[in-house]
């Protein structure tokens, strides 16, 4: 028997003749796991997504959800598993409530039946459930459209992008929400294009131009970065940013909100680039060991794939 | 060198019937100075911007502008401020060159002016090659490279950039802020609003709207220091969760 949640083989797809949109991408999401897919807009995340969730033909490999293929068994896929779209896609002129009742008659069950599922999410919106969904906020609208999501007490739950545009109260609130839903037992992949919630995960695949970059847990993806990290500060950003790519043992110099990262080929004293810094006329220079993030990873691992290209 | 402040806002405010949205704010920015401006969802930014890019008139409070008034010289203010934002900024059905040349018109800007900057716009963002391509079919980051552009087109004292960078890769991202850093370092003032608390710390100095006032004024390093935390997000948190 399958003891994967999601289990994806060598999947591909193409659009037309337009970009491949998604090139041999395998990975699995282990049965009660926290799987995140990160990746920026055109990166091939909400086409994966529709393949599993049964909305998309893929070209090439197989995939299957809580052991069901998805092209043989779409209908299970279709009947078990839950989906939050992108794109608002409910009825923005019914209320919550007929939202609500709509997706859990559709799905043969009852709102009091999955109450106790939904409760924590849905009791927040509760007080507006005579409001139509298409004048609640933002926040508001997460939330009904995860609660319908849920109405049928999937197994697996797949979210395509929702803390897209959310200002961080809600970012944070939604991730509470993911994290108890976890821990009912629900297997759940998400995806984003915001770096900072791959810690949030279990596990992370960073995924580029339809290309899997990586898969691990945060903490090892972060563990497996190699070269020296400094962060690097002085009293002119731009001309900083310039001149640390001059510099002779840069590897690469990326802005890190005050800070650049440098990343230097070989380990090397902060004062040898304090006098390079110097000699350029920058002043108030501040240089200390940075902190790795999953964004230099991600970058470091785009630096490589397209070395790997530009081989081919 | 005119050492006037870019921005100054004076217990500026704006009532909707009983709703105060923006309630009595004050600051300044500095020419060439990256201002952060950030609140959650409904805090008042947006009515904010719109008093200082002469959009929406203020019920109450002073605000100059690239040297113009709010109330008197809003007109004045449009044609000396850029403004891009991530969700309009380009038409997506005209070409990468239609659309330099309808904002260089639409600012003013002589024929001639509009043939050199579009040259030279092409040139420098590397777009030869898709110049008569539709803006609709480029990819995300060479969009906000050319709507940022394109704002700068008729050489602003200001530009408003309303969250400009969402969904791009982490480079893409970054070679955004290069160009944002490099405005600034040519005299620029750039008013930044966001979502990604991480992008704030870009930012020389960052407010934090709360409920239509302004809770935090600093720089990053200050407001993670006075909040003892470690990142703008929490700095954010605190604030917009009132705890």
């Amino acid at each position: 028997m399958n003891q994967q949640a999601i289990q994806v083989n060598a999947i591909s797809k193409q659009y037309g003749k337009g970009a491949r949109a998604l090139r041999e991408v395998s990975l699995q999401v282990q049965e009660g796991e926290l799987f995140g897919l990160i990746g920026p807009d055109g990166a091939g995340k909400t086409t994966l997504i529709r393949i599993l969730v049964t909305l998309l033909l893929a070209d090439r490999g197989e995939a299957s959800v809580s052991g069901w293929d998805v092209v043989k068994d779409y209908r299970k896929i279709r009947r078990h598993v839950g989906y939050m779209p992108g794109r608002f896609s409910l009825y923005q002129d019914l209320s919550v409530l007929e939202n609500l009742t709509f997706f859990a008659t559709v799905f043969g069950t009852t709102i009091e039946e999955n109450y106790d599922l939904i409760k924590d999410i849905y009791a927040q919106i509760e007080p507006f459930k005579h409001r139509r969904a298409g004048q609640l906020s933002g926040g508001m609208k997460q939330k009904l459209a995860l609660s319908c999501a849920l109405i049928h007490r999937p197994r697996v739950l797949l979210l395509d992008e929702p803390t897209t545009g959310v200002d961080a109260v809600s970012r944070r609130e939604f991730w509470d929400m993911l994290k108890k839903l976890q821990q009912r037992g629900i297997s759940i992949l998400v995806s984003t294009p915001y770096m900072d919630e791959a810690s949030l995960c279990d596990r992370i695949a960073l995924i580029q131009h339809g290309t899997i970059l990586d898969i691990d847990s945060p903490e090892a993806i972060v563990d497996q970065y190699n070269k020296p990290l400094l962060a690097v500060r002085s009293n002119r950003m731009y001309q900083l940013i310039q001149d640390l790519r001059d510099f002779e043992a840069t590897h690469s110099a990326f802005p890190f909100g005050e800070y650049v990262h440098l990343a230097t080929k070989y380990p090397l004293w902060p004062e040898v680039i304090e006098g390079f810094l110097v000699d350029r006329g920058h002043s108030h220079i501040e240089i200390r060991e940075a902190e790795v993030t999953i964004e230099d990873c991600f970058m470091e691992l785009m630096g490589k794939e397209e070395l790997n290209e530009n081989a081919l | 060198m005119n050492k006037e402040p870019a921005i100054q806002a004076e217990n500026l405010s704006k009532k909707f019937g009983d709703f105060t949205a923006v309630d009595q704010i004050s600051f300044t920015v500095q020419p060439g100075e990256i201002f952060g401006f950030l609140g959650a969802n409904g805090a008042g930014k947006t009515t904010a911007m719109r008093m200082l890019t002469g959009l929406s008139t203020p019920t109450a409070g002073d605000a100059r502008v690239a040297g113009y008034d709010v109330y008197r010289e809003a007109e004045q203010i449009k044609r000396h401020i850029g403004y891009m934002s991530q969700k309009f900024s380009l038409y997506e059905d005209l070409t990468v060159r239609e659309n330099i040349q309808f904002y260089g018109g639409i600012y003013g800007l002589s024929f001639r002016m509009i043939r050199e900057k579009t040259r030279e716009l092409i040139d420098r963002l590397q777009l030869g090659e898709v110049a008569r391509s539709l803006v609709r079919s480029l990819p995300l980051g060479w969009k906000q490279k050319l709507a940022f552009s394109v704002a700068l087109l008729h050489q602003p004292r200001i530009v408003f950039l309303d969250e400009p960078t969402g969904g791009v890769d982490p480079i893409t991202r970054r070679q955004f802020w290069e160009m944002i850093y490099q405005a600034a370092d040519e005299g620029v003032t750039l008013f930044v609003t966001t979502h990604y608390m991480d992008e704030a710390e870009y930012c020389d100095r960052i407010s934090v709207m709360v409920d239509g006032r302004i809770d935090a004024l600093g720089t990053p390093k200050e407001l993670k220091e006075q909040y003892q935390v470690e990142s703008m997000n929490e700095v954010f948190l605190q604030l917009a969760r009132g705890q």
